[in-house]
């Protein structure tokens, strides 16, 4: 971008102006310029593009008719212009060195690493028959017709090599248009893919033709063009190679970050930028490094890293890429504002024009008459004339064309000329009138439809029966091998590849999780409509899918600020008890409202996440509640006498349950603990764990207890209801109020989403109706199964009046009890995340053992506090 | 050898006639097996389906003579829309599964296909072969069930009379479903459901997370609440799965 010039001069700069503060004297402010120069100039180009592009979205008109593209190049000729004028010779221009080391690698590793693999893998002779015979086809075609043309009072064989180089389609270009047409996937992948692994014909061609030229056409002998041949599988196969070995490299150090979870996106960047980078140091297809490095190691990195890192690279990856790219479309408009640099001669941009396009559809019309007789679904007719007229050229062509030596090739001007107007009709015109062309023709659209878990499970079984079909039919086709390489990714790969604890996670079951998560989001951005009809259905059933065109309730309140929250009281009517419920809730805030003791610590770790202030606030509501349980353990012992001797009674029930086996319930936890452990995550610290899983458990006083902000909107009378006596403050023995309140229930999304969206799913999961006089059912219900659990299975307890439900496993229990979490939304945050991840990692017997545990300790608590 | 004959002529084949307005011979060499030349014929066969609806291609030498030996080629052909070519590499495929020699296949002879061996849902699979309370699979089953995961072909004529063709979508998915049926009540029920999902998914999860997988599923397909899965709900939750696509093999096209 900036003139190669200004890099190198960089470090010289910085011993310039050390020098400079020595003479005349001292300064008291310096102008540096020299010294912050290059780094200056290039993050003022990058906030000219970002600004740019929010300029360009202000209005939407604009930018649904036009592709950025297109906006971005106009925008680089004005600012080419204003250079120009400025300063009589243009300063800046795309500058193939950076477009190649910096600004290509970022574009295709995100293009690679977030490569949809089945549906590359589907189409993958499709993909290197454009990629290679239609590239070849373009690039000998648009060569001979020029030459033949004799245009330019050039010399033949440069005609071969401007041919090369015009002639791959360009994955930047197809990028930038296609992402805003949404043709369907196959159609996408297919022209996508081409223009991605085409990158090894464009380089193999264009070195051979470059070496030819370099030696004179006239020494060029017939062992020379095998060598072309040669090289091209050593370019081709090596690049893939290269990629796959750092693939590998990449998968296996994620294995080993468990404690340095901060550095994990890195490792990702840094590898697959050293794929591209090593390819490049071999001459080998840099680009099909990368793409391979991605595709290959995504299963593995995905599943080893965290969350939060999967996050960051997700978004890291698509800011870089979409930085490059408005940077490249800009300086390719600003390049073009050069006169000193190119030579124009209208029949030669012409021919190219009409050469290149004639070719490309007739090639297509071709290749996919062979491929149609071996593909299953074959391409049809609007398919190939989308995918003609797809064939853009961008900056690649365009930085190969700068690089080329002007003193060897005299025709440079000419031919960078015809490049940019190549590029420019491609991408605007082009560029501009697929959309219609596409609307028009009527391709078929990709849809943005997220798979139902029965599409999911069906199709892998469909999988199964294809292989198995294959197999007795005696076809060593597709199928079969596809089924060769998933049995041996799963028994050795994945092994090697992936941490012990992510290798026994069913993958189903994390689609499963991630349909669920959907839902649940899906379920609060519409303002929980979908919980009102008489049956829990979800949007993502069959029967709903009409809610996806829902507006985003949730991001169209965060984004204008609002501080509304939605209310799920408002929707769901509560008829019976409520007026009870809410006194006891009022009660319940008023005695136990959470003022937080202030500590400040001012910690700070380079390594490490600090805990949040939500965390810090858990621990303090932990503290709290194990206070109150300690002293009402006390009371009971003490005080509680007669009045509470039901109470009382039903407690000792439940304790002498407890500890079955008061020795080997913590061994085995103990034993769960240490086969945890690789599960930690950064965000979680695992010595909370049966600690606070158990407070959940234990007791529902945690719960009530805790009540922040939520309070209900109702009048409270003043009087005692009868619900009092039974609430933890006011009965001070062990008793379990129930009087967990829908009025409360909030939903904030922002921070609770993930928990809500368990809640859900597994409400879901019942598969009868909340019945309405009980409106809190499914949530006490819970309450009562987590604590029929907890006491090895006695269900004599006020919270477990609806034990009901059937066939409900731990699961639900865990599920339906982070509602009642969530309604704290603050405070328990860090209790749902270990609900939650006790889901996640399918650990749920653990519960069971904690919550033994705990009641043992519990007991020895008591004991302990005994005379 | 193989020829491909179209003359003008009506080449008698098993007593059927044909018309073949072209000719075309293809010349193999003698070395080439029967297997191997099993996807040239194929390839070859198909293009000539594919270009007129009269061209036609025999196989002579090695392939007529097998199809001459198998009874009712004819209509087998014409239920299952497979190509002469299809049928003989079938039969070759069938002869070698056929260990005992007797013209049928038994569970033992799917079993000991080796590739097989690895697929969490074999059983099922070749229990798909055998029809309820049979214990061999002839060749007109065997070629029949394999038609199933023929690709649509849209140029075929459709016949009034004819009944709907074994590689619709309908019976793509009737196929499927069966699979899953294993008691054919009709109904996929929950049980059934566990016990494909607990195949297909081997030790990887704890049976509280495939039976919550197993409640979504038909909870979420379920639409008369009578916490199964009818063949009716199973073909509308697959509603928007291209099943010509992702149920059909492209090489017995």
């Amino acid at each position: 971008m900036s003139s190669a010039a200004d890099s190198s001069a960089w470090m010289a700069h910085g011993d310039a102006s050390s020098h400079h503060q020595h003479g005349g004297g001292y300064k008291i402010v310096q102008w540096e310029w020299s010294y912050v120069q290059t780094p200056y100039i290039i993050a003022i180009w990058i906030l000219v593009a970002s600004v740019a592009k929010i300029l360009f979205h202000f209005s939407q008109r604009v930018t649904t008719v036009v592709p950025e593209s297109c906006l971005l190049i106009l925008l680089g000729l004005v600012l080419g212009g204003v250079v120009l004028i400025a300063s009589k010779k243009q300063l800046y221009q795309l500058d193939p060195g950076l477009f190649f080391l910096f600004l290509l690698p970022t574009i295709v590793g995100d293009a690679g690493y977030f490569m949809p693999s089945r549906l590359f893998f589907d189409n993958l002779g499709a993909i290197l028959m454009y990629a290679v015979v239609g590239t070849l086809w373009n690039a000998f075609c648009t060569g001979f017709c020029l030459y033949g043309m004799k245009l330019a009072g050039v010399i033949g064989e440069l005609f071969l090599l401007f041919g090369a180089l015009i002639s791959a389609v360009d994955p930047v270009a197809v990028l930038a248009v296609f992402e805003e047409v949404h043709v369907n996937e196959t159609l996408f992948i297919i022209v996508f893919g081409e223009s991605l692994l085409n990158d090894a014909v464009t380089v193999v061609l264009y070195k051979v033709y470059i070496s030819f030229v370099e030696v004179g056409p006239g020494n060029v002998q017939t062992a020379d063009y095998f060598k072309g041949v040669a090289s091209f599988l050593i370019v081709s196969i090596g690049g893939t190679m290269v990629g796959l070995i750092f693939a590998v490299i990449l998968a296996f150090i994620t294995r080993f970050t468990k404690r340095v979870r901060i550095i994990e996106p890195l490792f990702v960047f840094l590898l697959v930028y050293l794929a591209y980078l090593t390819a490049e140091l071999f001459s080998l297809s840099a680009i099909l490094s990368m793409t391979f490095c991605g595709i290959g190691t995504k299963k593995y990195v995905e599943a080893n890293i965290s969350q939060k890192s999967r996050t960051t690279v997700k978004y890291t990856m698509k800011t870089l890429a979409s930085i490059a790219e408005t940077i490249i479309f800009i300086f390719l408009g600003i390049s073009a504002v050069d006169k000193s640099k190119w030579a124009w001669d209208t029949g030669l941009i012409s021919c190219t024009l009409i050469f290149i396009f004639v070719f490309r559809a007739l090639g297509v019309v071709g290749q996919t008459w062979v491929l149609n007789w071996f593909r299953l679904v074959p391409l049809e007719k609007i398919d190939q004339v989308v995918m003609s007229y797809g064939g853009l050229r961008g900056a690649v062509a365009f930085a190969l064309v700068v690089l080329l030596d002007g003193k060897q090739v005299k025709a440079k001007d000419y031919f960078v000329a015809t490049t940019i107007v190549v590029v420019f009709f491609t991408v605007m015109f082009q560029g501009l009138t697929i959309k219609p062309l596409v609307k028009w023709l009527k391709v078929p659209r990709s849809t943005n439809r997220k798979p139902t878990l029965n599409e999911e499970i069906h199709e892998r079984a469909f999988d199964h029966i294809l292989a198995a079909v294959e197999d007795i039919a005696g076809l060593n086709g597709y199928h079969h091998w596809r089924d060769k390489w998933e049995q041996f990714d799963k028994n050795y790969l994945s092994k090697l590849l992936m941490r012990k604890s992510v290798y026994h996670k069913g993958e189903l079951w994390e689609v499963y999780q991630k349909i669920n998560i959907r839902d649940a989001i899906s379920v609060i951005d519409q303002g929980g409509n979908v919980l009102t009809s008489a049956r829990l259905s979800l949007p993502s059933m069959a029967s709903r899918t009409s809610f996806s065109d829902v507006t985003n309730v949730t991001s169209y309140l965060r984004e204008n600020g609002s501080g509304v929250c939605l209310d799920l009281q408002v929707i769901d009517p509560v008829s019976g008890g409520k007026l009870e419920e809410e006194t006891e809730t009022h009660h319940l805030l008023t005695g136990n409202l959470y003022k937080p003791r202030r500590r400040y610590h001012a910690h700070y770790s380079r390594h490490f996440m600090t805990m949040g202030d939500k965390e810090r606030q858990d621990r303090e509501v932990f503290q709290r509640n194990m206070r109150s349980r300690l002293e009402s353990f006390k009371s009971t012992r003490y005080k509680g006498k007669t009045r509470h001797k039901k109470e009382r009674s039903q407690k000792k029930a439940r304790l002498a349950l407890v500890p079955i086996d008061p020795v080997v319930a913590p061994l085995e936890s103990e034993e769960e603990k240490s086969e945890d452990e690789p599960e930690k995550d950064d965000d979680v610290g695992i010595t909370f764990f049966d600690v606070y899983l158990a407070c959940c458990c234990l007791t529902s006083i945690a719960v009530p207890g805790t009540l922040e902000v939520c309070q209900s909107p109702a009048v409270i009378p003043p009087s005692p209801t009868c619900a009092e006596k039974h609430l933890p403050w006011k009965g001070g023995g062990g008793t379990l109020p129930v009087c967990v309140s829908m009025e409360t229930t909030k939903i904030i999304p922002i921070d609770l989403q993930q928990a809500w969206n368990q809640s859900i799913s597994s409400l879901e999961s019942l598969a009868s109706p909340p019945a309405p006089a009980e409106p809190q059912h499914p949530r006490v219900r819970t309450l009562g199964r987590v604590e029929a659990a907890a006491r090895g299975g006695n269900g004599a307890s006020a919270g477990a009046k609806g034990t009901g439900g059937g066939g409900g496993s731990a699961t639900y229990g865990i599920g339906h009890y982070t509602p009642v979490m969530s309604h704290e939304k603050h405070r328990f945050s860090l209790n749902t995340h270990f609900v939650v991840k006790l889901r996640d990692t399918g650990r749920y017997h653990t519960l069971k053992q904690h919550c033994l545990r705990i009641c043992w300790l519990n007991r020895k608590a008591e004991k302990t506090h005994l005379p | 050898m193989i020829m491909f004959f179209s003359s003008p002529s009506d080449v008698k084949n098993n007593g059927h006639r044909r018309f073949f307005p072209y000719c075309h011979i293809i010349l193999i060499p003698r070395g080439v097996s029967g297997h191997e030349s099993g996807g040239i014929t194929t390839f070859f066969a198909r293009r000539f389906h594919h270009v007129t609806d009269h061209s036609c291609a025999i196989i002579m030498g090695s392939g007529d003579s097998t199809l001459s030996k198998i009874p009712n080629v004819e209509e087998l052909m014409e239920e299952t829309g497979f190509s002469p070519a299809h049928v003989v590499r079938l039969y070759e495929r069938f002869q070698a599964l056929d260990k005992s020699k007797k013209g049928q296949l038994s569970r033992k002879d799917f079993e000991s296909i080796k590739e097989l061996a690895t697929n969490p849902i074999r059983d099922r699979i070749i229990g798909a072969f055998f029809a309820q309370g049979q214990e061999m699979v002839d060749f007109h089953t065997f070629v029949r069930i394999l038609a199933h995961f023929r690709p649509v072909d849209k140029n075929r004529p459709k016949k009034a009379n004819m009944q709907e063709p074994v590689n619709s979508r309908t019976s793509k998915l009737r196929f499927a479903f069966q699979l899953y049926d294993q008691d054919n009540d009709g109904k996929i029920s929950r049980n059934e459901l566990l016990q494909v999902l607990r195949t297909m998914l081997e030790m990887q999860v704890t049976d509280e997370q495939l039976e919550s997988i197993a409640d979504r599923t038909i909870q979420e397909a379920d639409l008369d609440g009578d916490n199964a899965i009818s063949f009716d709900e199973f073909r509308k939750s697959l509603e928007k799965v291209n099943i010509d696509h992702k149920m059909s093999i492209r090489f017995l096209r």
